[in-house]
Formats: C-alpha cells, sequence, structure tokens
C-alpha cells in the first residue's frame, strides 16, 4: 500500500476488564504482553550467509488479557498475528520482551524466561487450536489417542479413566462415544475442529490461543462451532485470544479487540468502540474494506481501497 | 428477472452433472436452469459441494472423468454471430477452443496456480492473444501493456518481464484478470476470485472487477459463498444447495427477503451486528423440520423470483417486499 499506517500513533481506547466474561477475578489479568519482539533475521546469498536485515514481525506489542475475555487479535496476513500468539505460548522464542503468566503451579511467572521442564508444566495450562482441521490431526491416529494424547504426555491419566475423560469430552463437544475409535478422515471439516477443540481442552487450560480456528469452514458449520467454543467458554471459564482475519466473527464473540499493523499494535479496545468509533486510520480502512450483506449498504470503495505498489 | 432470450448471453437448461465412484453415483448438478443477461452479473452461491463450481466447470467443458455432463443443454450466444451449444461440441471441435479463453474465460480463487511459474507475466498474456487472435507478437504486447495499465498495475512496460514469484497476491490476481479479459470475452466466468485475499485487498479486487465490468460490458457469472461480495457485485443472484437452485432473483429480493428456508437460514448464520454475544442461528435451526430436500421445480413467487417450494407455500406468500 502506498499510505504507510505505521506512522500513526497506537490508539489504546479506555480499557476496562470485560464486563460480560469475567467471572473471577477482574483486577488480575491472566497474562500481561510487555514490549514483545520477534525478529526474524534475513541472510544474505554469499557462503558465509551473513545477517543482512530482520524483519520485525512483532514488534514492541504490549497489552494485558484479563480472566474470562476473549481478546480478537485481527490485522491482514502479515501483519504479525500469528507471530504474535505464537510467541506467548513459546512455540517461537521471543526476541526481547516479557509474557507475565498467572499460573495456577508456578505463580506468576515470565514465560519468556521459562527453561523446557518449566514450560512443559505449564503448557497444561495454555492451549492451542489451529486453523486447519486436515493438517492439524495425526491421520494415523484415532480420535481417541489424538484427544487422549496430551493426557498421557504429562501422564495424568491412562487406560480405563482416560477413555472415560475422552468419552465425556467427545459430548461435550457435539460428538458421540463411538467416533473414539475412527481415524480423522471419516470426519467432515466441522467435526475435525471440534476433535481439534476436545483435544486442546482435555487439559482444562486456563488459557486457549485459537488462530483463526473458524476461518476454513462453511458459514453454517462455521456459527456451529462459534456457538460451540461459546457455550465451552461459558463451562471451562476460558480465557482466549482469538486470531483471526473475518472481523465480523471478531465483533461476534470477542470482548475487546487489537489490531495489528505491520507488527505493531494500532488500536486496542473493548469490541463495540472499535467497530463504532475506530480511531486509527487503519483500523478504520479495514472496517471499511467489509462487503456488507446489506444490498442496501454499499461497499465504499473510495474509503476501503488504496492503490496498492 | 431476465427473460428476454435474445438479451441473454449464457442459457443454461436442465443441466445435470454427476461423478461415478465407487460408491455410486453422485449427482453434483441436479437440474439446473439459469439465464445470464448481457452486462448482467449473476453471483452463484452456496455452501462448498453444493455444486457452484461444477456448474462453472460445465459451461468451459472442464469436467473430467469420472464427472460427466448427463442432460440439459449449455448455450452461449456471442454477439453478432451464431449461438454455441457447448456441450454438443466434440472434444476436437475448433469451436470448443474458441470458447476457452475467447468467448469465456474463467479467473480462480489462488492466482498463482493459474500462472505458470517459469514464463513472465508478459509472456503468458501475450500467449492468450496469440492463442486466439492473429496477431505478430509486437501487436500483442501492445495490448498488453494496455491491459496491465487498466489493471492497475504500476509501470506494466517494465514489469511485463517479470515473474509471477515477484507480485504480491493481490498483484498476481490483477494479472489473472488481464489475461482473463484481453480476448474480450463475452462472459467472465470468476470462481471465488477474493477468498484468499485479505479483506482491504478484496476491495481493491472487486472495484477493479466492477470498474472493468462496466468499461468493457462484459457479463460476468460469480461463483462464491460470501454473501457481502454477492450485495456489493451482483445484479441477480441464484442460491445453491446439494447441487440444485433453491432459490434465484435480483439481490435485493433475495438477500433483503429470502423465502426458502434455506436461502434464510444461510443468511443468519452469518455473524452480524444485532446478535453480537448471542448464539448464532444455524442453518438446522433456521430450517427446523422444514423440508427443503424435496426437490420441488423452481417456480414463480408472487414479486417474480424463482422458488423451489410446494406450489401452495409459494401462494399463501404473498406479495414480498422488493
Amino acid at each position: 500500500m502506498s499510505e504507510d499506517f505505521s506512522k500513526y500513533p497506537a490508539f489504546i481506547h479506555d480499557s476496562f476488564p470485560a464486563e460480560e466474561g469475567g467471572q473471577d477475578d477482574l483486577s488480575k489479568p491472566l497474562l500481561r504482553v510487555r514490549d514483545l519482539r520477534k525478529f526474524f533475521p534475513v541472510y544474505g546469498q554469499g557462503v558465509v550467509r551473513k545477517k543482512i536485515n530482520e524483519v520485525r514481525a512483532v514488534d514492541d506489542v504490549s497489552f494485558d488479557l484479563y480472566r474470562g475475555e476473549t481478546l480478537g487479535l485481527v490485522g491482514e496476513s502479515g501483519s504479525g498475528k500469528t507471530t504474535c500468539a505464537r510467541v506467548i505460548l513459546r512455540a517461537l522464542d521471543a526476541t526481547a520482551g516479557s509474557v507475565h503468566f498467572d499460573s495456577e503451579v508456578l505463580g506468576e511467572v515470565d514465560l519468556v524466561q521459562m527453561n523446557g521442564k518449566q514450560l512443559k508444566l505449564l503448557r497444561r495450562e495454555m492451549q492451542m487450536i489451529f486453523q486447519d482441521p486436515f493438517s492439524s490431526l495425526n491421520p494415523r491416529m484415532t480420535v481417541g489417542d489424538i484427544i487422549g494424547e496430551p493426557m498421557l504426555i504429562h501422564r495424568l491419566a491412562s487406560g480405563k479413566a482416560l477413555e472415560k475423560i475422552v468419552t465425556e469430552l467427545l459430548e461435550k463437544v457435539g460428538l458421540k462415544s463411538e467416533h473414539r475409535e475412527r481415524y480423522p478422515h471419516a470426519f467432515s471439516g466441522g467435526q475435525r475442529q471440534r476433535i481439534g477443540i476436545a483435544r486442546a481442552l482435555i487439559m482444562n487450560p486456563s488459557l486457549i490461543v485459537a488462530d483463526e480456528a473458524v476461518s476454513a469452514l462453511d458459514v453454517s458449520v462455521q456459527a456451529q462451532v462459534i456457538n460451540l467454543l461459546q457455550d465451552l467458554q461459558e463451562e471451562f471459564h476460558l480465557t482466549t485470544i482469538f486470531v483471526a482475519h473475518d472481523l465480523s466473527v471478531v465483533r461476534h464473540i470477542c470482548n475487546r479487540v487489537a489490531v495489528m499493523y505491520q507488527g505493531k499494535l494500532v488500536e486496542i479496545g473493548p469490541t463495540e468502540s472499535i467497530f463504532e468509533k475506530p480511531q486509527h486510520p487503519y483500523t478504520r480502512r479495514l472496517l471499511a474494506s467489509i462487503p456488507s450483506p446489506d444490498p442496501d449498504v454499499k461497499l465504499n470503495f473510495s474509503e476501503a481501497v488504496v492503490e496498492s505498489v | 428477472m431476465i427473460s428476454d432470450k435474445k438479451e441473454s448471453v449464457l442459457k443454461i437448461d436442465g443441466l445435470h452433472v454427476a461423478f461415478e465412484t465407487d460408491n455410486g453415483v453422485v449427482k453434483a448438478v441436479r437440474d439446473v436452469c439459469f439465464e445470464i443477461g448481457r452486462g448482467r452479473v449473476m453471483a452463484l452461491v452456496g455452501e462448498s459441494g453444493s455444486g457452484k463450481s461444477v456448474t462453472a466447470f460445465s459451461i468451459m467443458r472442464l469436467i473430467q472423468k469420472p464427472g460427466k455432463i448427463t442432460g440439459g443443454t449449455i448455450t452461449i450466444f456471442p454477439e453478432g454471430k451464431e449461438p454455441v451449444e457447448v456441450n454438443s461440441l466434440g472434444a476436437k471441435d475448433p469451436r470448443l477452443f474458441d470458447l476457452r479463453g475467447s468467448l469465456v474465460s474463467m479467473i480462480f480463487q489462488e492466482p498463482i496456480s493459474a500462472l505458470s511459474p517459469v514464463h513472465t507475466i508478459g509472456d503468458q498474456i501475450c500467449e492468450a492473444i496469440l492463442t486466439h487472435r492473429e496477431m505478430k507478437k509486437k501487436e500483442a504486447e501492445v495490448l498488453v501493456v494496455e491491459m496491465l495499465d487498466k489493471v492497475g498495475i504500476p509501470e506494466p512496460q517494465m514489469r511485463l518481464r517479470q515473474y509471477p514469484h515477484e507480485f504480491s497476491g493481490g498483484m498476481r490476481q490483477r494479472i489473472v484478470i488481464a489475461m482473463a479479459l484481453v480476448c474480450r470475452p463475452e462472459l467472465l466466468i470468476a470462481d471465488e476470485p477474493t477468498t484468499a485475499l485479505d479483506v482491504t485487498i478484496q476491495a481493491q479486487i472487486l472495484k477493479l472487477i466492477k470498474d472493468l465490468q462496466d468499461e468493457m460490458g462484459t457479463s460476468v457469472l460469480f461463483i462464491t459463498h460470501d454473501m457481502g461480495v454477492v450485495a456489493q457485485m451482483a445484479d441477480d443472484v441464484a442460491v445453491m444447495y446439494k447441487g440444485r437452485i433453491v432459490e434465484m432473483g435480483t439481490v435485493r429480493q433475495v438477500l433483503k427477503a429470502p423465502c426458502h428456508p434455506y436461502t434464510k437460514g444461510l443468511l443468519a448464520a452469518i455473524p452480524g451486528v444485532g446478535s453480537a454475544q448471542e448464539r448464532l442461528p444455524t442453518i438446522s435451526s433456521v430450517v427446523g423440520d422444514t423440508d427443503i430436500e424435496t426437490p420441488y421445480p423452481l417456480r414463480p413467487g408472487p414479486d417474480g423470483r424463482l422458488v423451489s417450494l410446494p406450489p401452495d407455500e409459494i401462494a399463501e406468500m404473498g406479495m414480498v417486499e422488493s
């Protein structure tokens, strides 16, 4: 885009802990992200492969995540939203910054500083739901094994006890107990996504990162999975980071929204104030680009369209 | 609705497409009938597996084994020329060659898979021209530059020599559009052309297709699952469900006041403004016990749209505001 939105300062709406979402202690955030950075090196062509540049995928991102809320992380492809989510979970190591997590077992810890052993303990409390329901499930494992595997890895249950837990979870996500013996290929996209959700929930985590969890689904299946996520969120008191590019889905399920652009957080605030009163020019451009399903609400092309380079 | 046959650019009548699989015959398209008026934009919407892409592929005669067109006619009416009945053409018929790229052209969801990675984009667009027109390469290149400029590629003279990997996703889709329109086809089939793009880039591409459509008067068949794209781009819309059309009319008729329970469900399932934080209606919750599986033939409703419902139900509906 010819217009560079990064010159505008980030806009932080009057942020309050989400009213509807929080059943627990609102004053203390579950997650405090401060000045988080992830830079990827770019190497030259030569034999020594000298580092010649770096890509600032996540650049000084700071925000709080309160218990029981759903924070939407939105932006275009390449804006760093997925990288940001992965760095928080330590699927990638941060370049700088801190991620304070209020853990049940270890108390308040900085995830960035944790070693392997500590991380393994913490993984019980934070889980991820992936976008692609096809590549995120091992085709050679039965559904029961896929969902139960985290319990085996953490040596929390096995045998008959595990079987019972898996069956209960299957029913919670809207599948049947006899599905345990089948393989992923026998399921539709929406059902597979339910399996992925069950696998994430078996550890009874407090933090869920859903990376484009419904974007690969058809609209009616998407509605079912969104409803399921909302039900489970209430039941399990989940705190969720919902990474998505579909703004209407985000508006539907998130309490707060954070907008990313070129690795930076440009606007964060309660969902309604972001959608009703967007302050940052990039957020405005992004919202103006959504085509409305109402033929009387015409897409404002002049607001939405910037000439590309 | 469009009824004047002379003014249609495409007419599909009773199209059936079936795929033979090990588990029996899958009827992907069942008795589909519609027309596209000259210069109009028609949208075909539905969920994955509803048969919208198979319908489009049939128009180009691109259905491959084990699929087969098992019935119906597809006719294209080129301006000032004899109508071409697509499905009666033999595999070696020169008119079939003419059909693909000259009469009808197609753009796809993934622009990268429609472009050759080892040829410059200039050569690829030139090829499209030289295949269908008697022309020297130099002359064709002038056309290419003109077309690239039209689709909004800056410095087309220079970028002509570049390869697809040197362009962004949005730019590649512009190149594919240039390639599709350079021979000035009667009909452009756009199969989910913006689904893989970011929302801001999508807005640019939609604007481009709209501008070019206005300027060149091309008729467009737009295949999408996004009701927002339908509302912004199309004049007419046909909703497909399990291989058949369940409702067809102008965009305003269908999107503003859907008649068929399936259309109602499809529209209600879109997360919207009013429903924030509440449970989303799903298609099955909206449809309920209503029978949408019986293939009632399309009948005209009170306002002229076509609906696949029992006659007494249509009569009960009365006038629906359009």
